[in-house]
């Protein structure tokens, strides 16, 4: 049993304290928009925000994360820096497959909070989650749309 | 007519549409922004009317369009709901679109046709009976209106799925007139006169897609978050030296797990665990150790492989010829000067970003899947087979897919799934691969090595070339009932035919002699985003750049002496030299160019890059033009996106990709061993679209083979030494 605050919400789930917070939060919370893409903290696509902060969950157990922290998962994404950045990620048309972009948005939107208005390189080194599709591209324009920079690069 | 369509003018154009659409503007998730939802059977989406088969009317208007192919991000989704909508004149703002079921397909005599989406084929291989449907459809709801007010169809007008009769000043909807028109006669399709794409009004505009905004909320459900009443959920683990026997396991310890619901075999060489949830699950297989049988493929390993296909380089045996003009032996013989290089490519990986993940449900009545495929067809015939029932008692729930790049064209983790759902009757199973089994049970880019000589006379003209691939063969094992006659591998060839619609090789030498002799594995090849287009484009492009500087040749004045009889080929290396300033201006300081050109699934395509290597040996891509003639653009953001992305695909595994086999295994587990471009490493991509119409060439995979050899070009005329084996990682480019 395992007290989990997310999105706002506290959940009494049943799931053992080893388990990964990623398999928690898709099959306990049934919050399947953050998604399983690697298991070893590589590609991204599992991250949420942990009192603002973007983490890969399938790195962190569910015994550590205490039930007062604030779990934000994309299905809970609803502050500024977020919407700002889904509505750039739809104009911009950056999601191909989309399997990824659920995570990207979340390191996007972390971004977007501790750095408003962020440069190429303040992109690069915090967008770090893969994109098999390859959509780099938007999601660099997108970035920059959403802070509402003139367009780089 | 060509014409140069940036991503800017897209922007302009949903202005337009979320003025029209409403909602857009308001927020991510208010009302009027749609999304394709697959998860309902075929007229689950309410009332309304089937005008053939294509097409859907709501008495509220709403206009939902049937799509055949599958959507795995490459959005032909949206591009051939366009094609329908454009010849049904509907309102593109009341369109949704839905998958029909295989098992609906198969019900209705292949009613939809074909639902295998690979080879670039998902607009070029339908867009003729797609918009066919939609003229159809609209040719039906017209005759309604006209029934209806006793007047010549011929006086009718249609705009946005408002019918006009001007004479009587009546106006009437589609939606009004579907249940009428619903009840006449399907017409002949082949009898329906199709729109001059110049006066396309749908088509050819670059639409934003219909399935983007549940992709960016977390709502959309991918196969691997499929969840059913009472469902388990298992983990597999099949033999990692591919064909050999599973022999056994010690299930006691395991099955006493939490959640562990059971052990059990899966076909012959695979086991699964399968448990309440996925982690139990994984927890349980990691603890089972099972043990499979030793063959001689334990032997097997990255360098007997690469003996094997040395020796195809030069053998007689098992060689097959691809492309022959003249006589290239004696043309090299009596050459007055001669150049040879031997490249070679890796084994590459897919890694779609969604592990394979299949779930299924069996009962001896029934047995349905929920899956994300590229040939739903295909998932149906594995499924019906894996569960010993008729085709007609299965059913596959197709899924939008997170990544398919050619590796779910194939059925293996659908087979597997239902033998093991097989095994507990009535209890929906869903099975996940680990990312680690997901890489080990791969279906592999094919390793190859290419053996190139040319032979030039004093003016430095090429007079005589062979080329001898030798390589592993996709069809043999993926489809040996398309081999050619003879056993030979056409695939083999792909960009280096003498002539077709395909892929023809783009120059002409007057002494020619292209050959592949295959060499297999127990490796499982498959077919990889481009397929054989991207090694073939590297060896040929690259040892041109290097026969050009062998004779003090500039490349692109080097390709285009030889082009003159391929002007599409030659156009689109024109206009990518173009936009880069081949000719009259000089990269930035320190940095170098390369160019390359190429034609694969039947499109015409170029890129340029400038790059740099520092005195370190580490290479940057500073810019990338990447150019197609795809004939006819159906949604032009759409085809930039594919362009753009075929670049991080091809560009990843030209930078940092190799699948490694040891002990008959594949050693490479997860992202941190076979890494992907990130963006960090991706470049600026300028894309120019010159389509020339007239035909139907495909965008998915073209552009994929041309970046590589043009940044390996790049690095050429930075360091002046030929990169010969990929991926650069392994490398020292200064060395």
């Amino acid at each position: 049993m395992a007290k989990l605050n997310i999105n706002g919400k506290t959940l009494d789930l049943e799931v053992d304290g080893a388990t990964p917070l990623l398999w928690a939060i898709r099959e306990h919370a049934d919050l399947t928009g953050t998604k399983y893409g690697c298991g070893v903290g590589q590609c991204g696509a599992c991250s949420v925000h942990i009192n603002g902060q973007v983490q890969r969950s399938c790195l962190m157990q569910v015994k550590d994360v205490k039930p007062t922290d604030q779990i934000v998962t994309i299905e809970g994404l609803a502050d500024q820096s977020g919407r700002a950045v889904q509505k750039a990620w739809l104009e911009l048309e950056v999601a191909q497959c989309g399997y990824c972009q659920t995570g990207q948005i979340m390191a996007a939107a972390a971004l977007l909070k501790g750095k408003p208005k962020p440069t190429d390189s303040d992109i690069d080194a915090a967008m770090t989650n893969i994109c098999r599709c390859g959509t780099y591209q938007r999601i660099r324009q997108a970035i920059h749309l959403a802070a509402g920079n003139k367009q780089q690069g | 007519m060509n014409t140069t369509i940036t991503s800017l003018s897209r922007r302009k154009f949903l202005a337009t549409a979320a003025a029209a659409g409403g909602g857009l503007a308001l927020g991510i998730d208010a009302g009027g922004i749609r999304s394709a939802l697959s998860q309902i059977a075929i007229g689950g989406a309410g009332n309304g009317n089937e005008l053939g088969v294509w097409v859907f009317i709501k008495p509220n208007e709403d206009v939902v369009i049937r799509i055949a192919r599958s959507e795995m991000g490459q959005g032909s989704l949206t591009g051939l709901a366009q094609l329908v909508a454009e010849e049904l004149d509907c309102d593109w703002s009341k369109v949704t679109a839905e998958y029909p079921t295989p098992g609906e397909n198969l019900a209705r005599n292949r009613a939809w046709g074909d639902m295998s989406t690979g080879g670039s084929r998902g607009i070029r291989g339908s867009h003729d009976y797609v918009r066919q449907g939609g003229a159809a459809a609209r040719q039906m709801l017209l005759q309604a209106a006209a029934h209806e007010w006793n007047v010549p169809v011929e006086q009718l007008k249609v705009e946005k799925g408002v019918i006009t009769h001007e004479a009587s000043k009546r106006t009437t909807t589609y939606g009004k007139v579907a249940t009428a028109a619903g009840k006449l006669p399907v017409p002949d399709l082949k009898t329906m006169k199709l729109r001059d794409p110049k006066d396309w009004k749908i088509a050819g505009k670059p639409l934003a897609r219909l399935d983007t905004a549940d992709k960016l909320t977390g709502k959309l459900v991918y196969a691997i978050d499929v969840k059913l009443p009472g469902m388990l959920t298992a983990t597999i683990m099949d033999t990692p030296v591919f064909g050999n026997k599973l022999l056994g396991y010690d299930e006691a310890k395991v099955k006493a797990m939490p959640g562990v619901k059971g052990v059990y075999r899966v076909g012959d060489t695979a086991v699964a665990v399968v448990a309440n949830t996925f982690w139990q699950a994984k927890l349980g297989l990691d603890a089972l150790d099972p043990k499979w049988e030793e063959t001689a493929n334990n032997k097997v390993s990255s360098e007997t492989i690469a003996v094997a296909l040395k020796e195809g380089l030069t053998s007689k045996d098992g060689v097959f010829v691809g492309n022959k003009a003249g006589d290239a032996d004696a043309a090299l013989a009596g050459a007055a000067k001669k150049i040879e290089a031997v490249y070679e490519n890796p084994y590459w990986h897919h890694v779609t970003m969604e592990p394979m993940n299949c779930t299924a449900k069996w009962t001896p009545e029934k047995c349905e899947v929920w899956v994300a495929t590229q040939n739903g067809e295909a998932s149906l015939a594995a499924c019906a087979e894996a569960a010993g029932l008729p085709p007609s008692k299965c059913e596959v729930y197709k899924h939008h897919l997170g990544g398919g790049f050619g590796r779910r064209g194939f059925q293996d983790y659908t087979t597997k799934a239902v033998l093991l759902a097989k095994q507990i009757p009535g209890v929906p199973v869903k099975t996940i691969w680990t990312r680690e089994e997901d890489m080990r049970q791969g279906r592999f880019r094919p390793i190859g090595q290419c053996k190139m000589e040319a032979g030039l006379d004093d003016k430095g003209n090429i007079v005589g070339f062979k080329m001898r691939i030798a390589s592993q063969s996709i069809l043999a094992f993926a489809a040996p009932q398309r081999l050619a006659q003879g056993g030979m591998d056409p695939i083999a060839f792909q960009g280096l035919n003498p002539s077709g619609p395909e892929g023809q090789f783009g120059y002409t030498i007057p002494n020619l002699l292209i050959e592949h002799a295959m060499r297999n594995t127990h490796v499982p090849p498959g077919f990889w985003r481009g397929v054989n287009n991207n090694q073939n484009a590297v060896f040929l492009e690259c040892f041109m750049d290097e026969v050009a500087k062998a004779v003090g040749k500039d490349p692109l004045e080097f390709r285009r002496a030889m082009m003159a009889n391929h002007p599409k080929h030659l156009s689109v290396l024109n206009a990518v030299a173009a936009k880069i300033g081949w000719e009259n201006t000089k990269p930035p300081a320190g940095q170098f160019r390369g160019i390359a050109q190429h034609m694969g699934y039947g499109s015409y395509v170029a890129a340029a890059a400038e790059v740099s290597v520092s005195d370190r040996g580490r290479l940057k891509i500073h810019r990338l033009v990447m150019g197609t003639d795809c004939g006819h653009v159906v949604n032009p953001d759409q085809v930039i996106a594919q362009v753009e992305g075929s670049v991080a695909y091809g560009l990843g595994g030209t930078l940092h990709q190799k699948i490694t086999i040891k002990d008959g295994r594949v050693v490479e587990e997860n992202f941190d061993t076979y890494p992907s471009m990130m963006l960090e490493e991706f470049p600026k991509i300028e894309t120019v679209l010159v389509p020339s119409g007239g035909f139907w060439g495909g965008v998915g995979e073209p552009t994929i083979c041309v970046a590589a050899p043009a940044v390996l070009n790049g690095i050429f005329a930075a360091t002046g030494k030929p990169v010969r084996s990929l991926p650069l990682r392994d490398l020292n480019l200064r060395a």
